[in-house]
């Protein structure tokens, strides 16, 4: 059992800064994210992407302000649990929370900090009524084994990398390949695209463009799906495979079971005093959370964060008196003497 | 001189909202729902990386062309006519006086 002093879910800019601002009220913390790396959608998705209202920078690099907040909160040595997500959590007689992970690691704290950002990144679903009765029953949203698939009939929809490489690895494997794309072109590295192409040409793969699979069906296991194909006539496919691969796309996980308010995808605080939820001891802070006026920013995520960690210090160490510190007195690594 | 364009958005129940967007500060279709407090998510931001603004054009403007990012995130989403776009991609201008967009269905 990992035991901190505060527990901060989400390694992004809001939960990386939460460190340094409870370190200064030297406050242990130790981090959880689904992702194998810091930085959350920083590092994830736009590494490059410049960003222009970090106070004091007229412009820093998504994946350059995630390597600073890391060096910035280096003295303060965090735990890190990653490239796992926080499942379950259940309240001690002793007033502590205990976060267990999908992968079976438990931390214990008197404070939880949710600072998940847009969620956990799951697969995304074609909107087909009853296709959830048939997952892992013949639709996967991700391949796991492609052995899986030897000598099957395998439908794939999606137009851009994952699909497509799939297409070109399945069509020595499957007994069948089918591609069913909504538009003629795709937009995958070239190469691939290419190697698509003359797949079909060959025989190998069926290319269904214009088109997109809209019903699934199948006893118990699927062996048959239909697609509309624009301008002509609905084609029913027999197949025991559909894999639909639409990328990824954010959802609020597990956390939205945790007896949480929740509205419109986010949690609601209080943000009047020092973001608390409806649970006592859990805050939530930064994208993830809600409340009248709410801005969605890197920078609203660090006055949060600020603001909350001066209440998980009373959770913390009761009988301590606060004393707040500013840094330009001693500088962050001060507070750990 | 006014630099705003007045636009429709029909909602997913199919009422129509009339907005005043303005032209001079690079605001995107998306920005300009959520102002009004339109059930439009934005998630990502404006980075055509989620397409919870996906909507159809249903005035005959000529709009700019969507960016490659912009068709690679419509090849993900569901739902998609010859007329879908991100709403983050289209950004207010004076030309685009009376444009009418309706929302697309959500998807999870």
């Amino acid at each position: 059992m990992i035991e901190t002093d505060l527990l901060i879910i989400g390694a992004g800019p809001t939960g990386l800064f939460t460190v340094f601002e409870a370190g200064l009220l030297k406050m242990k913390c130790h981090l959880i994210d689904s992702l194998p790396q810091p930085g959350g959608q920083l590092t994830e998705i736009y590494p490059k992407k410049p960003i222009y209202d970090i106070p004091g920078y007229p412009v820093v690099m998504a994946g350059e302000l995630v390597d600073n907040l890391m060096e910035q909160i280096k003295p303060f040595n965090p735990g890190f649990t990653l490239g796992e997500s926080a499942l379950t959590i259940e309240e001690t007689d002793d007033h502590c929370f205990i976060v267990t992970t999908d992968k079976g690691t438990q931390h214990k704290a008197p404070s939880v900090a949710i600072a998940g950002g847009l969620g956990v990144f799951t697969p995304r679903k074609p909107p087909i009524e009853g296709l959830t009765e048939y997952e892992e029953k013949g639709v996967d949203y991700i391949v796991r084994d492609p052995e899986k698939y030897r000598g099957k009939r395998v439908v794939i929809s999606g137009g851009g990398d994952s699909a497509l490489d799939w297409t070109v690895f399945l069509a020595d494997v499957a007994s069948e390949v089918s591609l069913v794309h909504r538009r003629t072109s795709f937009r995958g590295h070239l190469d691939t695209v290419d190697k698509v192409h003359e797949l079909a040409q060959n025989g190998k793969v069926k290319l269904i463009t214009n088109a997109e699979v809209v019903d699934v069906h199948g006893q118990s296991e699927l062996d048959r799906v239909t697609i509309k194909i624009k301008g002509a006539e609905d084609l029913s496919m027999e197949c025991e495979h559909w894999l639909p691969l639409f990328g990824l796309t954010p959802t609020l996980g597990p956390i939205g079971d945790w007896g949480l308010e929740i509205e419109k995808n986010a949690i609601v605080v209080d943000n009047a005093t020092d973001y608390r939820t409806n649970r006592e001891g859990i805050y939530a802070i930064g994208d993830v959370n809600t409340y009248p006026g709410k801005l969605k920013l890197i920078l609203c995520g660090f006055h949060e964060a600020t603001i909350m960690v001066q209440s998980a210090f009373k959770r913390a160490f009761p009988d301590k008196k606060l004393s707040f510190k500013y840094t330009t007195v001693m500088g962050g690594v001060g507070s750990l003497e | 001189m006014s630099a705003d364009i007045k636009i429709t958005v029909v909602d997913r129940e199919g009422v129509p909202h009339e907005l005043i967007a303005p032209t001079d500060m690079n605001m995107n279709l998306m920005e300009v729902c959520k102002s009004y407090e339109l059930p439009v998510k934005g998630t990502c931001g404006g980075m055509a990386m989620c397409a919870s603004c996906h909507c159809y054009i249903e005035s005959a403007h000529e709009l700019n062309a969507p960016s490659d990012d912009e068709e690679d995130m419509l090849d993900q989403a569901f739902f998609v006519e010859d007329n879908s776009r991100l709403g983050c991609q289209i950004f207010m201008k004076p030309e685009y006086e009376g444009l009418m967009v309706r929302l697309a269905e959500e998807s999870e």
